[in-house]
């Protein structure tokens, strides 16, 4: 493949058989094959992360990262207070982030609860605009199958092109691999031509080890995308968590030839942390993943903070959040 | 000179007492401590932290010596110090003017402790005598003990209750502007700096204030003060540094709303200021150079920072 390995990785490159379709023939050839993934170098990790976080993105080449960013940004949001007009709110600002400067990119996709799915996609039709929807038991995942299914095709039906579904974390921290790999392959199938976003939650995994398990063990099973977090608990995405995500599509992709892109969610509030984490991108995965097709952020405040970010850029002064749509 | 004082302790083999007994007696005696220098650094958000810059520059006395470094702030520390003052604004805003006012008499009581390194401060600084510099610090105290006096009596005298032809309360009151910048007077390093701070957050403004260039170390033992009378973080933020350098930054700053341009000296870059602030409608305080800070002050500066609030409400059953 086109990936070439950097002598920076904190990783050893994944060398497996191309054929991965009967690792998952059995619980105990899938808990071999994810437990005989290369550990993670938890100290190597944080401090590659840290080292890329250092990286002094300015002028011309900081313009296109903010633009990019915006690009790549999930509009979300996930409270119990939302109403049909906060979400037609945030579908005006997902279309035209900025109303004063239309050169300024819309972003990628809104990202709302099940219910709202509806009103999103009337609000987005026309647009390009992709509408995730949150689905299977939001955010623990404790809920019988038969219902995170219900929730899945009912998300879809209304028009959602992109799911952002969770994993058991209580299954795969017992172990219960093939739960998890049969349920994240039940929920592709519900979810019928939408994109599935398979959420890790990776503050509940504990080591960096499960986040690299649970990576693989998401792409495997059909995911289109794995995504950090679901916002809802600390700590959210963090850097390191991101590399070894990006490490595992990257090894993913040089194994199997299949890309899937990568979503940190939660806790990315500045222009700044976000262009860490293309810088990040770009290290780790490569540029093919510089795309809001295969990167994005999971956001909310973000967004806000690029666009003053950019404002700034172009005006040559600072400006503030009064300017700018609170939510 | 020995390159360490700490050296000039005595042998390690003490001389005998019948040899040279006065010898050993007078280096102990002259044995003299390494003094521990202060670090002047900016105040922002109620700490201490250096120019994000790493820059700084040298301080010297009305008469020419070498008195410290100071931090040389840059753009961005107008930019994290706007920040700071913004996210204080509000629980400022909203604290009762009673309570700001106990703050103000709070740093007032601290200020009256550091009497003496004020007056030295001063004379080093604007090489005053001795007692032109504790003239000068004991009228900043008092300047800042009548500011504190105005934070519960501005909205009795400047607030009103208006006659309406209507069944109406219609009550005028005085509200705080928001983050007001701050240029602080260049000669008067510490009675010019209380004039033109105690003014501002008396009535509930955050700022950012631009010390004194030349002068800047009674800001910082200022922040000192202010850090350690209750005073919430953000209220007040000091940075010292080039005011051409970071003034236009801040009169520009879209998130500031008010603009006490009373300190620049240089016409050029006062007309540049007032032009950049207009951009954002920031009210201002012009330029204008000589202000004698000994005199009165008034209620301009005070007043400068309100804005009148009016509510109609229904009076009767």
């Amino acid at each position: 493949m086109t990936v070439t390995a950097k002598s920076t990785d904190t990783s050893p490159r994944v060398e497996r058989p191309t054929d991965l379709a009967d690792v998952a023939r059995s619980e105990a050839a899938l808990r071999t094959f994810l437990h005989g993934l290369p550990g993670v170098d938890q100290v190597g990790a944080d401090a590659r992360a840290a080292t890329l976080g250092t990286r002094s993105i300015k002028t011309s080449a900081k313009k296109w990262a903010i633009d990019l960013a915006i690009r790549m940004v999930d509009l979300t949001t996930l409270e119990g207070a939302d109403t049909p007009g906060k979400v037609r709110a945030i579908c005006a600002k997902a279309r035209r982030p900025d109303p004063a400067d239309p050169t300024c990119p819309a972003v990628a996709a809104v990202c709302v609860y099940p219910s709202m799915v509806a009103t999103a996609a009337e609000e987005l039709r026309g647009t390009g605009i992709h509408v995730a929807s949150v689905a299977t038991a939001f955010p623990s995942g404790q809920a019988p199958l038969a219902v995170k299914l219900d929730d899945t095709r009912a998300a879809v039906s209304d028009g959602a092109d992109e799911i952002d579904m969770v994993i058991s974390r209580g299954a795969f921290l017992a172990g219960r691999y093939m739960e998890v790999f049969d349920e994240i392959v039940a929920v592709k199938q519900a979810a019928g031509a939408a994109h599935l976003k398979v959420i890790l939650e990776t503050g509940e995994l504990a080591t960096y080890d499960n986040v690299r398990r649970a990576s693989w063990l998401g792409m495997l099973a059909g995911g289109d995308f794995i995504k950090t977090s679901t916002g809802k608990i600390t700590p959210a995405a963090t850097l390191p968590v991101t590399l070894v995500m990006l490490e595992a599509v990257r090894d993913f992709r040089s194994v199997t030839g299949r890309q899937v892109g990568v979503k940190p969610a939660g806790g990315i509030r500045t222009s700044k942390d976000a262009i860490k984490y293309l810088v990040t991108v770009n290290e780790t995965a490569g540029e093919d993943w510089l795309d809001p097709d295969w990167f994005r952020f999971g956001a909310s405040t973000l967004l806000n903070d690029l666009l003053m970010q950019r404002t700034k850029m172009a005006t040559g002064r600072y400006s503030g959040p009064d300017y700018f749509t609170l939510d | 000179m020995p390159t360490n004082p700490r050296r000039a302790s005595p042998p390690a083999t003490p001389p005998t007492a019948t040899s040279r007994p006065a010898a050993g007696a007078v280096q102990q005696a002259t044995t003299s401590r390494v003094g521990v220098r202060k670090t002047y650094k900016l105040f922002v958000g109620g700490a201490f932290p250096r120019s994000e810059s790493g820059r700084s520059y040298a301080v010297s006395s009305a008469a020419g010596d070498f008195l410290a470094n100071a931090a040389l702030a840059s753009r961005k520390d107008v930019r994290d110090a706007v920040k700071a003052a913004r996210a204080a604004v509000s629980p400022w805003a909203g604290a009762t003017a009673y309570n700001r006012g106990q703050i103000l008499y709070r740093i007032a009581e601290m200020l009256e402790g550091r009497r003496a390194q004020f007056a030295d401060e001063v004379r080093a600084g604007e090489g005053l005598g001795k007692s032109a510099a504790e003239t000068a610090v004991d009228a900043a105290i008092d300047r800042w003990i009548w500011y504190a006096g105005w934070s519960d009596k501005v909205a009795q005298i400047y607030g009103n209750a208006n006659p309406v032809a209507g069944p109406f309360f219609n009550l005028t009151t005085p509200e705080p502007t928001g983050v007001v910048g701050v240029v602080a007077p260049a000669e008067s390093s510490l009675l010019g700096l209380v004039s033109v701070i105690a003014p501002v957050i008396v009535t509930g403004n955050t700022s950012v204030v631009l010390a004194s260039e030349t002068r800047p170390l009674p800001s910082i033992t200022l922040a000192e003060v202010l850090a350690t009378s209750d005073l919430p973080g953000g209220v007040v933020n000091l940075l010292t540094g080039r005011v051409a350098e970071t003034g236009p930054w801040l009169a520009s700053h879209m998130d500031v709303n008010a603009i006490d341009l009373g300190g620049v000296a240089d016409p050029a870059l006062g007309t540049q200021m007032e032009v950049a602030a207009a951009e954002n409608l920031k009210r201002v305080i012009r330029p204008r150079g000589g202000e004698d800070w000994s005199a009165e002050p008034g209620l301009d500066r005070l007043l400068a920072f309100l804005e009148p609030k009016t509510v109609w409400h229904p009076k009767g059953l």
